[in-house]
This record gives C-alpha cells, sequence and structure tokens, in this order.
C-alpha cells in the first residue's frame, strides 16, 4: 500500500519545522517516527499534502533529571523510554507502558512525543501521562507554552496543540511509590482493549483509562473512592462510573465497562494499594 | 529526492518519490530477501536493520534513512559462511514455508545484539513482532536460543 503523494520537507532546526508548519498550516503533518501517521497514510486514511520530517532533531531526544520532574524529549524513542535508567528510577509506570507498545521493531522507531500528538484514544502512553499529571510543553511561533495533560487531550486523534506547535517535551513528576499498567489485549502486539494506568506519586493516586471514550480519561470516582480511604476493590467497583464506551469487534460496551472495573482492582493492587 | 542509504556496506544513490517505502526501495534494489507480508506494520516479514536495530520496512520512507545504514538478510552472511542465526535456524529447522524466515532472522540478530542473555520467555516475547503463519515457533525459539548461546560464548 503506497501512501498519497505529498512533499517532503526535511526539517534542520525546530525553527525550521514552526517555520514550515506555520507556512503549509493544517495541510502539513510532522513526522517523527512516523509509527502511527505512516500507517494512516497508507490506508490512506490520511492524506497530509506536506510532511514536515523532524525525525532528526537530536535535541528532541533526551531524558533530563529535573528538581521535582524528568523531562524527556518529544523525539525520545519508546526503546529509549522502556530502558533509560532515568526514566525506570523516577517515573517507572512511563517505562513499562513504553514497553507495551506495539513490539521491538515499533520500539525502535516510534517516539513518545508522536503517540501523544497523535492522541489515539486507544494508545498507551496518553493514558500514563495523565495519570502521572504530566505536562507537556509545546513551542510554536510565539515560544513555549505548557499544558497540563489533562487539557491535551480533545477528542479522537485531536489535541489542543495548534497547527504550527511542535511538542517539544514531555515532563513527569518524581516521586513514584507504586505504579501498574494493565493492558487488556488478544494478541501481544495489539492495542489495548482496555488499559489502566495507576501512579502512585507524591501520596497521590492517578488513574486512567484508555480506549473507554474517544480520549483517555481520568477515573476521577476511583481516586476520590481512595482518598476517602475506600479499599482497592471497593474503589475499582467505580471505574465505569460515567463511562460510555463504544463497542467493536474486540468488545461489547458492557465488556469494556467490566474490563475497567477488573483492570483497576488489578492495577490498584499491583501499585500496592 | 536524492538519497543515498548504505545497504549491507554498500552506498546507493538514487531518486526517489517521497513516498517510496523501504522495502520497496530495496526491493528495487534487487534485494528481494525482504519479504512484504502484511504491509500494516503488523507481520515483521519486511523487518531490517537500520544502523543495527529492528524495524519494519514497509512503515519507513527511503527519505527517512537517508545517509543511514541498512542490513538485510542478504547481508547477515559473510560469503559461503551462513551468519550464527541463519546457521542455528537450519539446525533447528526454525522454518516451514519460509516466508516469515527473513524478518524473523533480523528480528531475532537485533534482539540478540540487545541482550545475548535470554531465556525462552524472553525470546518468545522479543518475536512478538513477527508472525509465523505455519505456526512454527517451537523451532524458530529453539533457534534463537540456540544462536544466544554462541553470542555468549563469543562466536558472533
Amino acid at each position: 500500500m503506497i501512501p498519497v503523494a505529498f512533499d517532503y520537507v526535511r526539517a534542520e532546526s525546530l525553527d525550521e519545522a514552526i517555520a514550515a508548519l506555520s507556512e503549509h498550516g493544517d495541510e502539513a503533518k510532522l513526522l517523527a517516527g512516523g509509527h502511527s501517521l505512516l500507517p494512516l497514510m497508507k490506508l490512506r486514511l490520511g492524506t497530509p499534502s506536506v510532511l514536515v520530517d523532524i525525525g532528526r532533531l537530536s535535541e528532541l531526544s533526551f531524558v533530563r533529571d529535573e528538581d521535582t520532574y524528568i523531562a524527556i524529549g518529544a523525539l525520545t524513542r519508546h526503546h529509549d523510554v522502556q530502558h533509560d535508567t532515568i526514566v525506570l528510577r523516577e517515573a517507572p509506570l512511563l517505562a513499562a507502558v513504553a514497553g507495551r507498545i506495539g513490539d521491538p521493531q515499533v520500539r525502535h522507531r516510534g517516539t513518545i512525543g508522536g503517540s501523544l500528538a497523535h492522541a489515539d484514544p486507544a494508545s498507551d502512553l496518553p493514558g500514563a501521562v495523565l495519570a502521572l499529571d504530566g505536562t507537556l510543553v509545546a513551542r510554536g511561533p510565539a515560544g513555549d507554552r505548557e499544558i497540563p495533560a489533562s487539557e491535551f487531550f480533545k477528542g479522537f486523534l485531536e489535541t489542543t496543540l495548534a497547527p504550527s506547535e511542535v511538542l517539544v517535551e514531555i515532563r513527569v513528576p518524581k516521586g513514584t511509590t507504586g505504579h501498574s499498567y494493565q493492558k487488556f489485549v488478544r494478541r501481544s502486539q495489539d492495542w489495548a482493549i482496555v488499559g489502566v494506568a495507576v501512579a502512585r506519586v507524591n501520596g497521590h493516586v492517578g488513574v486512567s483509562l484508555v480506549n473507554v471514550a474517544s480520549t483517555p480519561v481520568r477515573a476521577t470516582a476511583v481516586e476520590q473512592a481512595l482518598a476517602s480511604g475506600a479499599s482497592a476493590a471497593d474503589a475499582a467497583e467505580q471505574a465505569a462510573e460515567g463511562l460510555e464506551p463504544t463497542g467493536d469487534a474486540n468488545a461489547t460496551p458492557e465488556f469494556r465497562r467490566h474490563l475497567a472495573r477488573v483492570l483497576t482492582r488489578r492495577g490498584l493492587v499491583e501499585a500496592g494499594l | 529526492m536524492k538519497v543515498e542509504v548504505g545497504v549491507n556496506g554498500v552506498a546507493y544513490e538514487r531518486d526517489v518519490e517521497p513516498r517510496t517505502l523501504l522495502v520497496y526501495f530495496l526491493r528495487k534494489l534487487g534485494l528481494t530477501g525482504t519479504n512484504v507480508g502484511c504491509d500494516t506494520t503488523s507481520c515483521g516479514a519486511c523487518t531490517v536493520l537500520l544502523d543495527g536495530e529492528s524495524v519494519k520496512s514497509c512503515t519507513v520512507l527511503a527519505v527517512q534513512v537517508d545517509g543511514r545504514s541498512i542490513t538485510t538478510i542478504e547481508g547477515l552472511a559473510d560469503g559461503e559462511e551462513l551468519h550464527p542465526m541463519q546457521r542455528a535456524f537450519r539446525e533447528h529447522h526454525g522454518l516451514q514455508c519460509g516466508y516469515c524466515t527473513p524478518g524473523m532472522v533480523m528480528a531475532a540478530v537485533s534482539l540478540v545484539a540487545e541482550n545475548p542473555d535470554l531465556d525462552e520467555h524472553q525470546v518468545r516475547e522479543g518475536l512478538e513482532g513477527n508472525l509465523c503463519r505455519c505456526t512454527g515457533y517451537h523451532n524458530i525459539v529453539a533457534a534463537v536460543l540456540d544462536a544466544a548461546q554462541s553470542s555468549r560464548e563469543g562466536a558472533w
């Protein structure tokens, strides 16, 4: 399968990438690892007329240990997030989640920024960054903008990034004392039918669910129940509260609600709750 | 657009359309050992090494690897001398119809290069991106475990 023809712009700097996006607007898409975008283009579900390749901007691939958080460059590959010693020590949920994405070949190409900016509601990292109360840093013509993860995901494949903005950095707080990612799949390399991310950070428990709505969502009822002293089993019963998941070939809406409860309980227990 | 790609140690300069996928770029060079299987980033038949790491060449553009180094199944053997992974696949009969084999071997080479100290579970997980529709996984896993051991013993 061959994508529709497009113009290719190789950005040699972040400024060049932003300038190209500003020039081409909605017609352009950023190409990082290409492991969300290229499959869509091959199926001709995506037909951008310009690809701006930022894959060579090595300054966007890093992990830094800051005072209270770790900063991960948007072009850091899943493979590197999975194995990075700082991530493993300070944000082990992210390493665990990155290691469950696709397969080794996919993890050698796919990037954390690409996955977040693509915003597929079934993908793994958005749920993890949401559970961790992460912050996303976007750079545009006017400079940097910090976006809380809770405000980043707007809809199916839709984020609050402006057409001329580039996601450059992901920040997640240090201080994890427990974590879990429960991903229910029929085959190992599949997308999550339902996924649940749990992060205990600085005394707070964040729980998020993927592939139960058009965006990843926080399980606020579970978090509130835990904060009021409920047991993991009782809190997990609240996991499907307010959810109206869609049905597809993999799962009915009721099965997804069931998975949300069961996986949340398993996740809370694995996180030590 | 002009690209120069190192393939199995040879530099190829070609003019390509930006939408040209790496797998078709390689096959047009006459290197047809890399198979197109599912063409949807699932089956792994098109796996090659990009700077030594396994990637699915149906989901990489040729323009993305401009100036970089690719190894295909044709680049593993040293003349008549098979690569230890190829030898292990032959000794353990790690193939049935053979269609998945080039990708399976390349994925296994990358897996062992990253961590030669593998147990059976890690081999099975490490090959999750490669499907054998003959379901001949048993001997494939045995071959990779054997090759990993030879790598640990310094035979690579």
